[in-house]
C-alpha cells in the first residue's frame, strides 16, 4: 500500500509536468477568466492547438485518430497535473470527452475524416443535445422529432441545459423518429451544424445569477441522413456510448472544503465553538471519503481495470458536502452572511457563491436521486422501478 | 497508485473469510448470547490461537508470525463481519500493541510469546464511570508498585489472565500491567448490551503492578495505544457494517410486499444506496489508517480518528437500518440483526465515543494546519 506511480507512471508524470510548464503559467485565482469569455474560448482553443500537437491531446484515443494511444492511468495522471497549471479546457471537455469519441464509434470514414482532426485541432467547439424541458431523468422520454423527407430529415423541438451551445460549431443530436415503438426504441442519433438555418440558442439565466448553459430551439431545421449516427431507432444505444464516456471524466473539487471553512473559522474566532468542530469533522471525513476512493479507482486503473457504476457516490457525496459547508459558513456569518458583495463577505463570497452553485451540482450529470437508483440497480443488484412506459408506445403515453 | 491491500493480503482475507465462515457461524455467535455463564466461545478462540492470528502483528523475536499491521487490519475486518464473540481485539489491538509501543524489553520478550500462542490474554482497563476519561477523574491510585480502585467496565476484564491499566500517578497518570490472577484482584462479570463479547468489573486492593512506558506518561501513550487501535477496531466495524449491508440487500429482494420485492421500492434502494455510500467513506478511510498504522506515518492521529469516525457512523447506520429493512422479523431474537446493532454499539464506545474522535481530529487538523 503506498501512494507513488510505478515507474511507467513516473516517466509519464515528468513528461507531462515538462510539457506543462513549458507552456502554461501556475495557477493564479481569478487569472484565467480575467480577459471575459471570448478571450477565455480563444485561449481554450489555442491551448487545445498546442496540447494536440505536443501529442497530449485525448490520450487514450488511438494514434490514427491524432491521439496518444495511452492508458486511462496516464489520462488521469495529465488531469492531475494540467489542473496544477492555468489550462483553459472547459469549452472542448464536453465535444471531445463524450461527443467526439461517439462520432468515432459509430461515424462513418467521411465523418472521422471530416470531423475528428479539428476538433482534436482545437478548430471545432462540440456540444452535447440530449436534455429537454419534459425529459431530464428520464431523458429518453424526449420529444424533439425528426421527420423524414428525402435524402434530408426534418428536426423541429427544443432542447434545454446546453452546456457552450453558443459558442459551439457542431453538436450531436437525440430526436425521436418513431412515436409508435416504446419510447427508447424510437431515438436516433444525428451530428448537427449548430450554425445552420432553425437553430436558436438561448441562454438560461440560471437560480444562480449567471447563465452557463442554453436553451436551444430547432424549426425546420435539415439535417442530410448521411449526418446520422447508427441506425433510425438505435439513438438510446448510441447515446448510452456517449454517457459512458461521461463516466471517465474525473471531476475536481467544486468549491470551498473543510480547509477554508476552518481558515474562515479560525479568522473569525469561531473555531472553539463545540457544534462546529463536531461539523467539521464529519466534512474532514467526507472530503477524504471522497478523495481515498477516486485512489482506490486509481488504483484500479492503473492495474488495468475498468471502473464501475460505483463512481456514482462520487458525486452524491462532494456535491451535498458543498452544500452543507456553505450553508454552515453563511450561519456563522449571522445576519452578515447574507452579503454576496465581495467587497464585503468573507472569504471573497466563496462560501455565497458556492451556496447557489449547489442546489444545481446536485441535478447536473445525474440527479442524488438518480444516482441513488443506479447504486441500488447495478452495484447492488436490486430490482429496477416499475416503468408503467415500458411496454406501451410513445404516443400512447404523450 | 496503489492504495490498496497486495494479493497476498487479500489471499490472507479469503482464507480469513473461509476459515471463518466455517468455523465461527451465527449459532456459535448465539451461543455465547444465550448463555449467561459463557463469557467467549472457547471452541472458535482455540481455532483462531491455533491459526496464529494473534500474533499476526507480533515480530518473530516475540513468537509471532512477524507479517505486519495490514495483516492484522484485513484479519479484523473478517472478525468483525462474522462477530467473532473471542476477546481477539483486548488481546491483539490492544495489549499487544501497547507492548510493542512501550513495553521493556524485559516485558516484551515476557509477554508477546504468550499472547501470540494464546496462553496470555490481555486486556484495556481504563473506564470508571459515565463520560470520558481523563487525567483528573482517575481514582485507581498507583502507590509503592501496587493499584488499588476500580475499573468499571473492562471488555473482556472476566476472561482476560492480564491486564494494562490507566491509574492515577501522583499529579499526573501512568499505564500498569497487572497480573490478573495474583492476589489483591477481584472480578466480576457484568451485563452489557453486548452479551456476545464479555465484560467485568475489576477492583483492585493493593495488587501488584509493573510500569509501561514511563512513569507520568499515562494519558500521551494512551493516546498512542488508541490510536493503533482505532485502526483495527475501524475494520471490524467496517466488517459488520458490509454484512448489515448484505443482509439488508439479501432481504430486499427476497421479501415480497404489495406484490412485489420490497427492494424495488425507492425508499429501500436509497436507503440501502446511503448505506453503501457510507460503507464506501469507512473502507478509504480504514484503508488510510492502515497505511499510516503500517508505515509509522506521521498522519497516523487524524488516519486513525478519520477512520474511527467514519467506521462507527457507517456501522450505526448500517446496523440500524437492517433492522428497519427487516421489518417486525428484524425485531425478533431469532433474527441477527440485533446482534449488529448491539456490537456496533460496542465497538463506537469502546476507546472513546464518536465524539471523542471528532475532538481528536478536530485538535489534529487544528495542529497541522495553524
Amino acid at each position: 500500500m503506498d501512494f507513488n506511480d510505478t515507474p511507467e507512471e513516473a516517466e509519464f508524470r515528468a513528461e507531462a509536468q515538462a510539457f506543462l510548464s513549458q507552456n502554461l503559467n501556475a495557477k493564479t485565482p481569478g487569472a484565467l477568466r480575467s480577459g471575459g469569455r471570448e478571450d477565455f474560448l480563444a485561449r481554450a482553443k489555442a491551448w487545445q492547438k498546442i496540447k494536440a500537437e505536443g501529442g497530449f491531446a485525448q490520450i487514450t484515443w488511438p494514434k490514427e485518430m491524432g491521439g496518444r494511444g495511452g492508458t486511462v492511468m496516464q489520462q488521469v495522471i495529465w488531469g492531475q497535473e494540467e489542473a496544477k497549471f492555468d489550462a483553459p479546457t472547459g469549452p472542448f471537455a464536453i465535444g471531445l470527452g463524450m461527443c467526439v469519441p461517439t462520432v468515432i464509434a459509430f461515424g462513418s470514414d467521411e465523418h472521422k475524416k471530416k470531423y475528428v482532426r479539428k476538433a482534436l485541432m482545437g478548430e471545432d467547439v462540440w456540444c452535447q443535445l440530449f436534455s429537454e424541458p419534459a425529459a431530464g431523468s428520464d431523458v429518453a422520454g424526449l420529444k424533439t422529432k425528426a421527420v423524414k423527407d428525402g435524402d434530408e430529415w426534418v428536426i423541429n423541438g427544443q432542447k434545454v441545459w446546453t452546456s457552450g451551445a453558443h459558442y459551439s460549431d457542431y453538436g450531436i443530436l437525440l430526436v425521436r423518429t418513431d412515436p409508435n415503438v416504446p419510447k427508447h426504441k424510437g431515438l436516433t442519433m444525428f451530428i448537427v451544424d449548430m450554425k445552420q438555418q432553425g437553430v436558436e440558442v438561448r441562454p438560461i439565466h440560471q437560480a444562480s445569477g449567471g447563465s452557463e448553459f442554453n436553451e436551444v430551439y430547432f424549426t425546420d431545421v435539415r439535417i442530410p441522413d448521411s449526418d446520422r449516427l447508427g441506425e433510425p431507432g438505435m439513438g438510446w444505444k448510441v447515446a448510452l456510448v456517449t454517457l459512458m464516456n461521461e463516466r471517465l471524466a474525473v471531476g475536481g473539487s467544486p468549491g470551498p472544503d473543510w480547509k477554508e471553512i476552518m481558515d474562515y473559522a479560525r479568522s473569525a474566532g469561531t473555531l472553539s465553538n463545540q457544534a462546529f468542530r463536531d461539523k467539521l469533522a464529519d466534512w474532514y471525513v467526507a472530503a477524504q471519503g471522497y478523495k481515498l476512493t477516486k485512489f482506490r479507482t486509481q488504483t484500479a486503473l492503473s492495474r488495468g481495470e475498468t471502473p464501475g457504476p460505483e463512481n456514482a457516490i462520487g458525486k452524491i457525496i462532494n456535491a451535498n458536502h458543498l452544500q452543507d459547508i456553505c450553508n454552515s459558513a453563511i450561519e456563522m456569518q449571522d445576519h452578515f452572511g447574507i452579503i454576496v458583495d465581495k467587497d464585503e463577505a468573507p472569504s471573497d463570497a466563496i462560501f455565497q457563491e458556492s451556496f447557489m452553485w449547489a442546489p444545481g451540482l446536485r441535478i447536473a450529470g445525474g440527479t442524488d436521486e438518480i444516482l441513488k437508483n443506479i447504486i441500488a440497480e447495478r452495484v447492488l443488484g436490486l430490482p429496477q422501478d416499475v416503468r408503467v412506459d415500458k411496454e406501451k408506445t410513445f404516443a400512447e403515453m404523450n | 497508485m496503489n492504495f490498496d491491500f497486495s494479493d497476498d493480503q487479500k489471499f490472507l482475507r479469503d482464507e480469513a473469510r473461509k476459515f471463518l465462515e466455517a468455523q465461527c457461524t451465527m449459532a456459535q455467535v448465539r451461543e455465547v448470547l444465550d448463555d449467561d455463564s459463557k463469557s467467549h466461545n472457547d471452541g472458535v478462540w482455540k481455532k483462531i490461537v491455533e491459526m496464529g492470528w494473534l500474533g499476526a502483528a507480533i515480530p518473530e523475536e516475540y513468537g509471532g508470525l512477524g507479517l505486519g499491521m495490514l495483516e492484522l487490519c484485513v484479519i479484523a475486518e473478517e472478525l468483525g463481519r462474522t462477530l467473532a464473540p473471542v476477546p481477539f481485539g483486548s488481546s491483539a489491538y490492544f495489549f499487544a500493541e501497547a507492548l510493542k509501543l512501550a513495553g521493556s524489553e524485559e516485558q516484551k520478550l515476557a509477554l508477546l510469546p504468550k499472547v501470540a500462542d494464546g496462553s496470555v490474554i490481555g486486556c484495556i482497563a481504563v473506564s470508571e464511570g459515565p463520560g470520558e476519561t481523563a487525567a483528573g477523574n482517575i481514582a485507581t491510585r498507583l502507590k509503592d508498585g501496587s493499584i488499588t480502585g476500580k475499573k468499571i467496565p473492562v471488555t473482556d476484564g472476566d476472561i482476560a489472565t492480564h491486564a494494562i491499566v490507566l491509574v492515577k500517578d501522583g499529579s499526573s497518570a501512568s499505564l500498569v500491567i497487572v497480573d490478573l490472577n495474583h492476589s489483591g484482584v477481584t472480578r466480576k462479570s457484568i451485563k452489557t448490551l453486548e452479551p456476545t463479547r464479555s465484560h467485568a468489573v475489576i477492583s483492585f486492593d493493593g495488587a501488584t503492578a509493573d510500569l509501561l512506558g514511563e512513569a507520568g506518561n499515562g494519558m500521551p501513550l494512551l493516546d498512542q495505544i488508541n490510536d493503533r487501535a482505532a485502526v483495527l477496531l475501524a475494520f471490524e466495524q467496517l466488517g459488520g457494517a458490509s454484512r448489515c449491508l448484505e443482509m439488508a440487500n439479501a432481504y430486499a429482494k427476497e421479501r415480497v410486499a404489495f406484490g412485489r420485492a420490497i427492494g424495488g421500492n425507492q425508499a429501500i434502494k436509497h436507503k440501502l444506496a446511503d448505506m453503501y455510500v457510507k460503507n464506501e467513506v469507512a473502507r478509504s478511510n480504514a484503508y488510510y489508517g492502515a497505511w499510516a498504522l503500517s508505515s509509522d506515518a506521521a498522519e497516523l492521529p487524524e488516519a486513525a480518528a478519520a477512520a474511527r469516525v467514519a467506521a462507527s457512523e457507517a456501522f450505526w447506520y448500517a446496523s440500524k437500518e437492517n433492522i428497519q429493512t427487516h421489518g417486525g422479523m428484524g425485531f425478533t431474537w431469532e433474527v441477527d440483526c440485533h446482534l449488529f446493532y448491539r456490537r456496533a454499539k460496542l465497538l463506537a464506545v469502546q476507546a472513546g465515543s464518536p465524539a471523542v474522535w471528532k475532538e481528536k481530529l478536530v485538535s489534529a487538523l487544528e495542529a497541522k494546519n495553524d
